[in-house]
């Protein structure tokens, strides 16, 4: 059993930060909202509401470093701070989860079902007749007309080296940081923060292709659906995972972490291996099967 | 040395020793678990009452058969609201009130391990639930579908519909970030000497809590975002013609929905095996099967989801298959009151309010979990589903469960939160009148299910009329005996002048007793000293 109690404990002072947070979110949220309902100033306030969301973060996270540099966390603050991101961590994979698991559903039950199979029989006869399963599949209506998909071996598969390497270069950048070999941490980071970004850039010249020349749209049935919820989440989570490799980047050239201890860097790090991961889940049961 | 190292950094660090001075310091900017935990408290009584006014309208319009106060669109709405509210803004709520309050209490720490996310899960809260509670406003007015969301009628909800998604999605931002907060204190913050084994059950049933909601607080978030983009962006997860299957929605929902409430009553578990040892004056009967039920408990709780849905069209075994793992919960379920029962026989015991509450929820929780039995036989649900039995079914596990756990959590320690003695006399007026009433209310619910009337209906045949009113007048008394709540706690913070001793219950064990009453404003600045006195589990005593 580990106990990380020193002999006192620390305990951070009040903080503005939080409810700064909550003005922000509310303000997106709420203007999210009218925004769908077509209100026109809503786009505006949306846009404030993400400003006071990043200024928050800058302030919050600004403090935080600059106590964390100033020595004042002990181990048991750093155990902490671990537990929390391995935590976020796990949620942002259940987020994931449920889209994953709508892949799997609409293909092994509700298509199939559609398509007459076992009890799905009347169904097919009495309301879709004629039918037939298949994937990809913008369903019995074919909603948002004929499409094609993209094909997993053009540029998804050179997404998936680029985010294997960019997984590798983030741990060339952490050794680096072990060994203390400052040029050498700040190399693989910049590295990682080009293929980060290189590979958003992919991604959204796909959606272009997908828009203008396939005719798969986010209308295209589930399988658009399915399709652009789960890569489109995923992609704003690279982008997210960029912009903070990019802000470790910046703390590392200002000499910030250490050898022995450098938190900050471990859960970036540990961001990016999880978005690698989806990817990897995506690439095998979105593209190729 | 310690109080050396203390004062170090005090001094680097605004005095953060001290209760901070003003209003906006105390309670807007505050890293303090007790005062969040009063925030998170005050904000679930409030919306208690909320939520019961709204349960109000919805039992006087069921007084009579007939339409007489409200238009059904509305009543739709009251149902919908009334639900919503109760679950995310009360009980949910008021569960981590206590686990602010108490779990760094209990294990010898002098706040949470997050002290700042801390503030931002709560004051996330009251903008959620405005913006919940404004679509009642608007044209459209609110959620009318039911607080089960389901497609397609909940996407027919106009203006209020993207409102509510979003609150949900605030709502769960918070639940998240509370059950990482606790996870990160109980794994990382306990006292040296407070081992796993030894912590306090509501320490327990709270981390595997925790657990539970980071699992699926999530899954109703995309849940809910698959609804929004079905309905605004043209996706077809939920629409046939699309290739998509309304179903879905319904095992995405209850893939959340079971876990939820097991996330509703596991912390009320906890509280009741803190009461019973204290006024039966022995250990806890079985402690470590308790510890090992709650974790079977949460653990089937995630394969159990289809049994909201045997109606709906599953294939045979599916049917079989969640009829069984959903029967097996009520194994350790059983060793739970088991244990409770066995704590009390032959104990030396006494009925002081909280006692008398704990002992309310053993009974009635158990009537709740013997229909929640009834309703998992697959073949006799096919009657019973959206009808008033399962109306019936989901209240005793909730009301005289969960909200009773957290009356008599309460009760118990109110004298520690406030230094004062509350009014034993009222309590117990509060306690007999809800246990009376809230049978009135919800037991004939029971018949009218098993006669046919179904729920979320405002009007019914007249061949159920004596029974509804007969549960409408239990649910005024009930209603009005919540008043009674709210006076005693008024009463013993701003009034009671009888001193609450450290150790306030006589038979009471565990840390939180070894400070005084009040606490000190950091409970434990320095990691208190552990035993087999302190600490009311011992390892291998039992
Ligand atoms: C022995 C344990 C339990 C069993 C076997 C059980 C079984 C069931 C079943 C089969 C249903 C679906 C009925 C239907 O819709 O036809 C149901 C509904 C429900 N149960 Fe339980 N239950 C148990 C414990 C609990 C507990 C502890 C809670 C909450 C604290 C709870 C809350 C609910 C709620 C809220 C619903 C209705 C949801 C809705 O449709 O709106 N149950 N239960
Ligand atoms: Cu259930």
């Amino acid at each position: 059993m580990s106990h990380h109690a020193s002999d006192s404990y620390y305990v951070p002072h009040g903080t503005r930060w939080p409810i700064i947070g909550s003005l922000g979110l509310i303000t997106m949220m709420s203007s999210a909202a009218f925004w769908v309902n077509n209100s026109e100033v809503a786009p505006w306030t949306f846009l404030a509401g993400v400003l006071i969301l990043i200024v928050m973060l800058f302030g919050w996270f600004g403090e935080v470093i600059r106590e964390s540099e100033s020595g004042l966390y002990n181990a048991q603050v750093d155990q902490s701070f671990r537990m929390g991101m391995m935590w976020f961590i796990f949620s942002e994979v259940m987020f994931f989860a449920v889209f994953f698991g709508a892949l799997f559903y609409a293909r092994m039950f509700a298509v199939p079902w559609l398509g007459g199979e076992g009890t799905g029989a009347l169904t097919n006869d009495l309301l879709w007749q004629g039918y037939s399963a298949t994937w990809p599949t913008a369903g019995p209506a074919e909603l948002g007309g004929e499409f094609q998909t993209i094909p997993a071996f053009g540029v998804p598969f050179i997404n998936t080296l680029i985010l294997l390497s960019s997984g590798l270069t983030v741990t060339l950048a952490h050794h680096a940081l072990k060994m203390d070999n400052r040029p050498r941490l700040i190399f693989w980071l910049l590295a990682t923060v080009f293929l980060g970004f290189f590979f958003v850039y992919l991604q959204i010249s796909e959606y272009k292709e997908a828009y203008q020349h396939l005719g798969l749209t986010l209308g295209s049935g589930i399988y658009g659906s399915t399709f652009f919820m789960l890569t489109g989440f995923h992609g704003m989570h690279v982008t997210l995972g960029a912009i903070m490799l990019t802000v470790i980047a910046v703390r590392s050239m200002r000499g910030h972490f250490k050898p022995e201890n450098h938190f900050g860097f471990e859960a970036v790090a540990w961001y990016w291996h999880f978005v690698d991961v989806v990817w990897l889940g995506l690439f095998i049961f979105v593209y190729v099967y | 040395m310690s109080n050396e190292n203390t004062h170090k950094h005090a001094h680097a660090h605004d005095h953060h020793d001290d209760k901070p001075t003003g209003f906006l310091n105390r309670w807007l900017f505050t890293t303090n678990h007790k005062d969040i935990g009063t925030l998170y408290l005050i904000l679930a009584l409030v919306m208690f009452f909320v939520g019961g006014a709204m349960a109000m309208i919805i039992r006087a319009e069921l007084f009579m058969p007939g339409l007489q106060l409200v238009e059904p669109d509305f009543f739709n709405q009251m149902t919908t609201m009334h639900a919503l509210i109760m679950v995310f803004g009360a009980v949910m709520p008021a569960w981590v009130g206590f686990a602010n309050w108490m779990i760094p209490m209990m294990i010898g720490a002098p706040d949470m391990a997050l002290p700042r996310l801390n503030n931002w899960s709560f004051w996330i809260l009251p903008f959620a639930f405005t913006m919940l509670a404004s679509t009642l406003f608007m044209d459209s007015g609110g959620p009318a579908a039911g607080w089960t969301l389901y497609p397609p009628l909940s996407l027919q909800g106009g203006q209020s519909f993207a409102f509510v998604v979003f609150s949900i999605h605030m709502m769960g931002i918070s639940s998240i970030m509370g059950a990482i907060n606790v996870i990160a204190t109980i794994l990382n913050m306990r006292a040296p000497g407070m081992g796993l084994l030894r912590m306090p059950l509501f320490v327990w049933t709270w981390l595997i809590t925790a657990f539970l909601l980071i699992a699926v607080m999530p899954v109703l978030a995309g849940a809910v975002t698959m609804l929004l983009t079905d309905h605004f962006f043209a996706t077809s997860f939920f629409n046939a013609a699309g290739g998509g299957d309304p179903v879905m929605f319904q095992h995405i929902f209850w893939f959340f929905g079971h876990p939820e409430v097991y996330i509703l009553i596991l912390p009320a578990f906890g509280v009741v095996s803190e009461i019973i040892p204290t006024f039966a004056r022995k250990p806890l009967f079985g402690y470590s099967a308790m510890v090992y039920a709650t974790a079977s408990i949460a653990f089937l709780s995630f394969i159990v989801w289809a049994h909201h849905m045997f109606t709906v069209g599953m294939p045979l075994t599916g049917e079989l298959f969640f009829m069984y793992a959903t029967m097996l919960i009520a194994i350790p379920t059983g060793v739970k009151v088991f244990n409770w029962v066995s704590t009390m026989w032959k104990g030396s015991m006494t009925f002081e309010t909280p006692m008398l509450f704990a002992i309310g929820f053993v009974v009635l929780f158990t009537i709740g979990g013997l229909s929640g039995l009834m309703l998992a036989i697959a073949s006799v649900d096919l009657q019973y589903h959206d009808t008033y039995f399962v109306v019936a079914h989901f209240h005793y596990v909730l009301v005289p469960g969960s909200v009773f756990a957290l009356m008599a959590g309460t009760y118990y320690w109110l004298p520690k939160w406030t230094g004062h003695m509350y009014s034993e006399k009222w309590g117990k007026i509060h306690f007999w009148l809800s246990a009376i009433s809230v049978n009135i209310l919800f037991f004939p619910q029971h018949y009218l299910g098993l006669a046919g009337m179904p729920r979320r209906i405002p009007d019914y045949s007249t061949q159920f009329a004596d029974f509804n009113m007969i549960s409408s007048i239990g649910g005024f008394i009930f209603g009005a005996s919540q008043l009674i709540f709210l006076g005693v706690i008024i009463h013993c913070v701003y009034k009671s002048r009888v001193k609450a001793p450290g150790r306030v219950w006589e038979g009471a064990k565990g840390l939180e007793w070894t400070l005084s009453s009040p606490p000190p404003y950091h409970s434990f600045n320095t990691p208190p000293v552990i035993d087999s006195t302190t600490v009311a589990h011992a390892e291998g005593t039992h």
